[in-house]
Order: structure tokens, then C-alpha cells, then sequence
């Protein structure tokens, strides 16, 4: 697909593809599928915004936390914070004081990346093409750059604690050893199994988030195009279908969100178990 | 899902937040937290202690309440006795009066009594001497007859 530009009129394969292309630095769409040189500024400015959003509010609430009575907003930001505080407890054996909050962050930014979604698909691109930017995608984790971002992050921190937990010599043992046994035959195909291992690991908590945000965004874009049509039925058929897409989508954002921190906590928490 | 350099701006700002979430956020939050568990705490350790602490007022109370009852019947009893003792001593202080006063008086009487016994007897004897004096008077020497008078006195 060359630049659609919104002069000439648009076929509804035009209008998806439209809106499934990245605001990239280059300001065209990325050519291959791996470019290393391009940056999707859209991405980054909604993940960076959402980001700021989530640790701002929850800054707030931390500044201004009492032992006394809490207010409502504190309330709020508490039974998060016990939740995630138990969960990673039960999950990760072991100094949890960045796990914990690596996860509240993540959990929360997850949250809101994904709560883009419930934005009208047009809404934000058509004041990006107000102020000239042609192309704009405005949920994050739809973007997979976004997701295995995190994921990777996510593996940084497993491989970490691996050696903090284990020393350099006790992963390695380990990286050899597991989970077939400790045998020079089995060497190979246990560090065999622990790459492919990571690799699933991080690859599938990426694209799993992905996947469904990215699924989500598209039947949205197809309910937007039953209204485009501007017919009575496209009309009805607009807002029935949203309106039941966007309260199913609010299980998915929440529950994606959930399910990308607790698979970091699991990923961590394996990083801290021997085999 | 194309693949490029978002990937790694993503990853720093992962590193990022996740940073400001633990410097900033996760301990005022667990803090505040931590400290309302201890204050809860402090407080249901508190009302125990106030409800033992009832209990137990209410015992001595009641245990006060019984000595003063019993203290006051025993003051009732020993001031009943007492009253008793002095009504009994004052009466028989009076019996004692009431004897002395008619012993007085008795002897008083006698004593009377007696003198107006003698004055009369002096009396008639004088009478007596009188009369005897007119009817003997040449022949009988009253000094002479003294001593028969006196004795005759005596008599009476």
C-alpha cells in the first residue's frame, strides 16, 4: 500500500489498512518486516503518555497516603496495591521490592495502553490529520514493537535474577542441567530446551497481549466501517455491535492486562525457583 | 507487525517506570499501609484490654459495694449495742441517784426526828419541873432535886 492520502476516496480495504499503518519516523510505511532505523513515534507518544498518566495518578496517591482513613481514590490505589503486593507474594520466593512494583507498573500501564481502545478508532487519527499527521495508531499494545518491548523487559529482569539468585556459575550449571538431568549426552539438548524456553516465554507473553489488543482494534475498525456505509442498517448495526464489542472489550483489557502481569510475576518467580 | 527500534524505546521506558513505580510510588503506598495495620491492630488490642478492664471494674465495684454493705450493718450493729450499753448505764446511774437521794433523806428525817424528840423531851421534862415546882414549891429544892429530874428525863 502505497501513502493513502485522504483525498481519494476510500475502499474499505483502504480504510483498514489506513488505519493499521504506524505514524513511523520516517513518515512513510515501514518497507520490510524488521527495519531497525524506524520508530513508530505514535506508539511511543501513547505508550510513553499512558505510561506517565498511570505513574502520575499513582504518585498522587502515594504522596498523599495517610494511615488514617483513606479517601476513595486511595482506596482505589490500595486494594491495587494489596492485590498485586499478594499475588507477587505468592508468586516470587524472595526480595520482591522492585518485582512488586515492576508489576503494579505494569499491570496499571497495561491497563491504560489497552483502554485506548475504548476510543472511538477515528477519534484521535482525525485530529492527528487536523494537525497534518496522516497515519496514527493509538493503542500501544496493538503495536507489537510495544508488547515485546515489555516482554523483553520482562526477560532481562528473568535473566537477572537467574544469576543474582543463583550466581553466574549456578544458572549455568542449570542452563545445562535442566530439566533433563545432569548427563554429557543431555547437555545439548538441555540448553537446547532452556533457549527455546526464554524464547517461548518471551515471544508468547509478547504476542499473546498483542494478539488480542490487536484482534480488538481490528473488529472495532470493521464496526466503524458498518457505519461508514451511512445506511440505516450499517447505523444500527454500528451501535448495536459496538456497544456490545466495547463491554466485551472491557473483560479483554482488564484481563489482558491482569494476565501480562502475572505471567511477569510467573517469569520472575521461575527465575527465583531451582530446577 | 512489523518489527523496529519502537521495540527498544519500549524496553527503556518499561525499565523507566518501573524504576519510578518502586522509588516513588510502592513505598509511601506499603507504608501507609503497613502503619494502618498497626494501627487497626492497636486499636482491637485496645478495646480487648478496655472490655477486660470493664470486667474487671465491675468486680471491684460490686466487691466495694458488698464491703460498704457489710461495714455499714456492722456499724448499725455496734452503735445498737452501744446505745444499748449507755441506756443501761445511764439507767442505773439514776437507780444509784434515786438511792443515794432517799438514803439522804432518810437520815435526814431521822436525824430531825431525833432532835425534835429531845427538844420536846426537854420540854416536858421542863413542863414537868414546872408543874412539880408549883405544886411543891416551899418543900422542894429544885437544886436539890436535879439530879432526880435528870433522871426522870432520862426515863422519858
Amino acid at each position: 500500500m502505497s501513502s493513502g492520502t485522504e483525498e481519494h476516496a476510500l475502499t474499505a480495504g483502504d480504510y483498514i489498512v489506513h488505519h493499521l499503518t504506524h505514524l513511523t519516523s520516517t513518515g512513510h510505511k515501514q518497507a520490510s518486516v524488521i527495519d531497525w532505523s524506524v520508530i513508530n513515534i505514535d506508539t511511543l507518544f501513547w505508550s510513553i503518555s499512558m505510561g506517565a498518566l498511570a505513574v502520575f495518578l499513582l504518585a498522587r496517591a502515594a504522596r498523599n497516603a495517610t494511615s488514617g482513613v483513606p479517601g476513595r481514590f486511595q482506596a482505589a490505589v490500595e486494594i491495587l496495591v494489596e492485590m498485586v503486593e499478594s499475588q507477587s507474594k505468592s508468586i516470587v520466593h524472595g526480595d520482591r521490592s522492585f518485582i512488586a512494583p515492576v508489576a503494579l507498573t505494569v499491570f496499571v500501564w497495561v491497563l491504560f495502553m489497552n483502554a485506548m481502545d475504548f476510543l472511538p478508532v477515528d477519534f484521535l487519527p482525525s485530529i492527528g490529520a487536523m494537525l497534518g499527521l496522516h497515519y496514527q495508531r493509538v493503542v500501544p499494545t496493538a503495536d507489537l514493537n510495544g508488547t515485546l518491548g515489555m516482554s523483553i523487559g520482562v526477560l532481562l529482569l528473568c535473566l537477572y535474577y537467574n544469576i543474582k539468585v543463583k550466581g553466574v556459575g549456578g544458572w549455568v550449571h542449570e542452563l545445562f542441567t535442566a530439566p533433563f538431568g545432569n548427563h554429557p549426552l543431555l547437555y545439548p539438548v538441555n540448553f537446547a530446551m532452556q533457549l527455546i524456553e526464554f524464547t517461548a516465554k518471551t515471544v508468547s507473553h509478547g504476542m499473546r497481549l498483542f494478539g488480542n489488543m490487536y484482534a480488538g482494534e481490528l473488529v472495532f475498525m470493521l464496526i466503524a466501517l458498518m457505519g461508514s456505509t451511512a445506511t440505516v442498517a450499517g447505523f444500527f448495526g454500528h451501535v448495536v455491535a459496538g456497544s456490545i464489542w466495547a463491554i466485551f472489550h472491557i473483560l479483554i483489557v482488564v484481563l489482558q492486562a491482569f494476565i501480562f502481569m502475572m505471567l511477569t510475576l510467573v517469569y520472575i518467580g521461575q527465575a527465583h525457583e531451582g530446577h | 507487525m512489523n518489527l523496529n527500534a519502537t521495540l527498544f524505546a519500549q524496553l527503556i521506558v518499561f525499565f523507566v517506570l518501573a524504576w519510578f513505580t518502586m522509588k516513588f510510588v510502592w513505598p509511601p503506598i506499603m507504608k501507609a499501609l503497613d502503619e494502618r495495620a498497626g494501627k487497626i491492630a492497636d486499636g482491637l488490642a485496645a478495646a480487648d484490654r478496655a472490655k477486660t478492664d470493664l470486667v474487671l471494674a465491675e468486680k471491684k465495684a460490686a466487691e466495694e459495694l458488698r464491703k460498704a454493705r457489710e461495714s455499714a450493718a456492722e456499724f448499725r450493729s455496734g452503735a445498737e449495742k452501744q446505745a444499748a450499753q449507755l441506756l443501761e448505764e445511764a439507767r442505773n446511774e439514776a437507780a444509784h441517784i434515786v438511792a443515794a437521794a432517799r438514803d439522804a433523806a432518810e437520815t435526814e428525817a431521822g436525824v430531825a426526828a431525833q432532835r425534835a424528840r429531845e427538844a420536846l423531851r426537854d420540854q416536858v421534862a421542863q413542863l414537868a419541873v414546872a408543874g412539880a415546882e408549883k405544886i411543891l414549891r416551899k418543900e422542894i429544892d429544885a437544886k436539890a432535886h436535879a439530879e432526880l429530874l435528870a433522871q426522870l428525863k432520862s426515863e422519858l
